[in-house]
């Protein structure tokens, strides 16, 4: 199948992301315009940072189209930052900062502390157990209805799936380990046949 | 040597793969050097990634002269207290003092530079014995390898701070990238020899040889003061652009961080680059190389 996952290119972990789908065998493309986005079938949402990456969706002209492709279906997947993007409520953003609502869960922005906190945790999940990479990472406060918790720790939630839309607290992309994207290809997958 | 990664039940703290980690969250953003509270703000509502809160933007500290040291922690404390993004601070080339004082105050990454004035004439600091990461200046790959072994978790060209110049930046990205293009063309053999000209760990080259690229990533840094500029080093190979002097001592800071921005993020695209450039006001003044003395020089420091 002749399938393209864009990679929010606009700041942050985007060329981890691109590695890791290279490494399955999956096409990436870099998205940092609307023509781009028109010629991919799903779209990561790598960490970095949240503001930064909120202004530069407006000035690149890329919110409303993302934001269009979502409701129509589009699969996205976001990690830390990206999550923050998708995310219904954002708390301890900036209040300029706007974001996709693409699922239903409160987020709140660096709650996990500063770099010198950062860490590495074993998260276990029904895609499988993972080594989770944590960097000044977002915290799931709320988890609506509608939304599955696919991994957590310490009973907190880290991976979260609400239809097409799958969001993450942590790194997929720094440890190496692609079947989270793997996972995210066949959601992928499903809905082109469809 | 103490080795500071701290383990706590199935959680460990100051991993290379969370200092790392950081490094690659940066990528792609814009590292801006601010002096107060007020223009962290500012820096951050033009779309920095981070920002390095210092006392003295280095073409100050070249005004000036004496001695550059770590900033008062009121002042970066203050930045800490007013802007979400990450914020960096400078500890003097050796002084492991400095970064102690640095880590303690929740500084995100400490950058080991050469602005300030050295306070080691042979010794780095160990980088492995802290918990948060290290940035570290470079000249060329063999500088940059020797930092790494040291811990560095990224690595930034020195190009020439306080200038407005890039020429050095340009040198440097293009001695650090250039080498690592020639070292992925040697054979086996010839790793040795390049291990020993670049005064380097052989392991380190032999990695690069095997994966193209330099073991963290690499950003630019030292005479950025237009979008052009952060362009440029983007399109040499840098990951993203560090700009000190450039922003706060133009004429209008604001706009000019914005355009700085959307540069990095959209470098190849010439059209994007010409509407963002149009309108800035004047940039800093800028000097030439043949205006600075040799000893006046922030990049032949470090070793």
């Amino acid at each position: 199948m002749n399938m393209q996952v864009g990679v929010l290119a606009l700041q942050g972990a985007f060329a981890a992301h691109s590695d890791c789908l290279t490494s399955i065998g999956v096409q990436s493309v870099e998205v940092r315009t609307p023509g781009q986005l028109n010629s991919v079938d799903a779209l990561l949402m790598p960490g970095g940072e949240s503001s930064t990456m909120s202004q530069l969706l407006e000035s690149s002209g890329l919110f409303d189209p993302i934001s269009t492709r979502i409701a129509d279906g589009m699969p996205v997947f976001g990690t830390c930052a990206g999550m923050i993007l998708l995310a219904s409520e954002i708390l301890d953003g900036r209040s300029d900062q706007r974001s996709f609502s693409a699922i239903d869960i409160s987020v709140r922005r660096n709650a996990f502390g500063r770099q010198v906190d950062s860490f590495e945790s074993a998260i276990k999940s029904s895609v499988g157990d993972f080594q989770g990479i944590f960097i000044r990472a977002p915290r799931i406060e709320r988890v609506g209805d509608e939304v599955e918790v696919l991994g957590s720790i310490n009973n907190e939630p880290v991976l979260v799936r609400q239809g097409n839309v799958l969001a993450a607290s942590f790194h997929p992309e720094l440890s190496n380990d692609a079947r989270l994207h793997e996972y995210f290809v066949s959601i992928t997958a499903i809905r082109k046949k469809v | 040597m103490a080795n500071m990664v701290s383990t706590n039940g199935s959680s460990s703290t100051g991993t290379n793969r969370v200092k790392r980690g950081l490094a690659e969250m940066l990528k792609g953003g814009v590292i801006m050097d601010v002096v107060n509270s007020d223009q962290a703000k500012i820096a951050e509502d033009a779309g920095a990634c981070a920002v390095m809160a210092l006392e003295r933007v280095p073409a100050d500290i070249r005004r000036d002269g004496g001695v550059a040291r770590m900033s008062d922690p009121d002042m970066i404390m203050a930045i800490q207290a007013s802007v979400h993004i990450p914020v960096m601070a400078k500890a003097r080339i050796g002084h492991f003092v400095e970064a102690q004082i640095l880590q303690s105050l929740g500084v995100d990454f400490i950058d080991e530079s050469e602005v300030l004035t050295p306070a080691d004439e042979a010794h780095h600091i160990d980088k492995f014995a802290f918990t948060i990461p290290f940035v570290c200046g470079a000249t060329n790959l063999g500088e940059a390898l020797r930092r790494i072994s040291e811990g560095a978790a990224l690595i930034r060209s020195k190009g020439e701070a306080g200038t407005g110049n890039m020429v050095e930046a340009v040198r440097h990205l293009r001695s650090i990238l250039g080498d690592i293009r020639k070292i992925t063309q040697a054979d086996s053999a010839e790793l040795f020899e390049w291990a020993k000209r670049l005064q380097a760990p052989l392991s380190l080259v032999q990695e690069i040889a095997e994966t193209g690229k330099l073991q963290v990533p690499l950003f630019a840094a030292g005479g950025i003061a237009t979008p052009a500029d952060a362009a440029l080093a983007m399109q040499l190979g840098a990951e993203t652009v560090f700009v000190g002097s450039g922003i706060f001592k133009s004429a209008d800071p604001a706009p000019r961080a914005k355009a700085i921005v959307e540069a990095t993020t959209h470098f190849r695209d010439a059209a994007v680059l010409a509407r963002v450039s149009r309108g800035l006001g004047v940039a800093m003044t800028g000097i030439g190389m043949d205006e600075i003395n040799e000893t006046q020089r922030f990049a032949q420091r470090g070793w």
